[in-house]
């Protein structure tokens, strides 16, 4: 079950055509790795930037220490998966629920040759940065022009 | 739960939030009050209540914002949370945006509570994201064991 917590709507900025890099597999295809042991898995909102070096992905995602992050990254796919632990006692008795909690997951597609052994991400305040490097011939260079 | 959007909101949509007056708690034993004024529209951010017998616990998922960009005050039986996430920083100037999901803005929201709460000693937290205000009740609403004495 995937369900989208605070992401935008899929569409509501379609990427243009030179933004291929990374791309989502698709809204289905975010499945959650481990049984669902409780409630729904959420699709994180997310940025995604590139500078020369690197690509980076932002996610929010309330409520996991870097420590339950899982990610991976196999035959171009990164999948991001954040483990939610519970934050209310058994049986707290909700006087109002605006929100559920749940884990989070996400799959993107990379098409940049990325350097896989460098890939880092770190956890601040609920916001994770996972940093793709990019391999050396993935990155631009200025070829000078010879004159003679 | 698809269409709750959450931080997702466009900016503007944000700002137009502002101020939305939530009756949460109704008088004990009334139901809830609450669900009219959610219908008119999203106010962000949700929030979850819930009580034991010393307290209530206000609960706000706040990615990305640190403790100082987060107000809390209580005036008479109102708690009004506020906040601004700038994003400033977070994408170097420069780099290709290609994906921008996560939003910056300002919000504003309040809970009327029901119940005394020893403003005083009103707490918050911000821990991985997560704000957590817990009001503690006045001493007068808090549950008493009655001694039933047997002769």
């Amino acid at each position: 079950m995937t369900a989208r917590k605070f992401g935008a709507g899929i569409g509501d900025s379609p990427m243009n055509a030179n933004l291929q890099n990374i791309e989502r597999t698709g809204e289905t295809d975010v499945v959650d790795r481990e049984p669902t042991r409780r409630g729904p898995v959420f699709r994180p909102s997310i940025d995604i930037y590139e500078t020369e070096g690197e690509l980076v992905v932002l996610a929010d995602m309330p409520g996991v220490t870097g420590e339950d992050v899982d990610i991976r990254f196999e035959n171009r796919v990164l999948t991001v998966h954040g483990r939610v632990r519970p934050r209310q006692e058994a049986g707290a008795l909700f006087l109002e629920r605006e929100y559920e909690i749940g884990d989070y997951a996400r799959t993107f597609q990379v098409h940049e040759d990325v350097d896989i052994a460098n890939i880092g991400a770190e956890m601040s305040g609920g916001v994770l940065a996972i940093r793709l490097p990019k391999s050396e011939a993935a990155k631009p260079r200025r070829i000078k022009v010879q004159t003679k | 739960m698809i269409g709750t959007s959450r931080l997702g909101f466009p900016g503007d949509v944000m700002r137009e939030m502002d101020r939305l007056v939530n009756g949460i708690l109704g008088p004990a034993g009334a139901p809830l009050a609450g669900t009219a004024q959610r219908l008119v529209g999203r106010p962000f951010p949700p929030l979850n209540l819930w009580e034991d017998e010393r307290n209530i616990f206000v609960e706000a998922e706040l990615p990305g914002f640190k403790m100082d960009q987060v107000e809390i005050t209580m005036s008479g039986n109102e708690l009004a949370i506020a906040g601004e996430r700038t994003g400033e920083g977070e994408i170097p100037q420069g780099a290709t945006v290609h994906r921008r999901e996560r939003t910056a803005g300002r919000f504003s929201r309040t809970v009327r509570l029901n119940v005394p709460i020893d403003a005083d000693r009103v707490g918050a937290s911000l821990t991985d994201g997560v704000l957590l205000v817990t009001l503690p009740k006045a001493e007068a609403a808090k549950p008493r064991k009655i001694e039933v004495k047997g002769k």
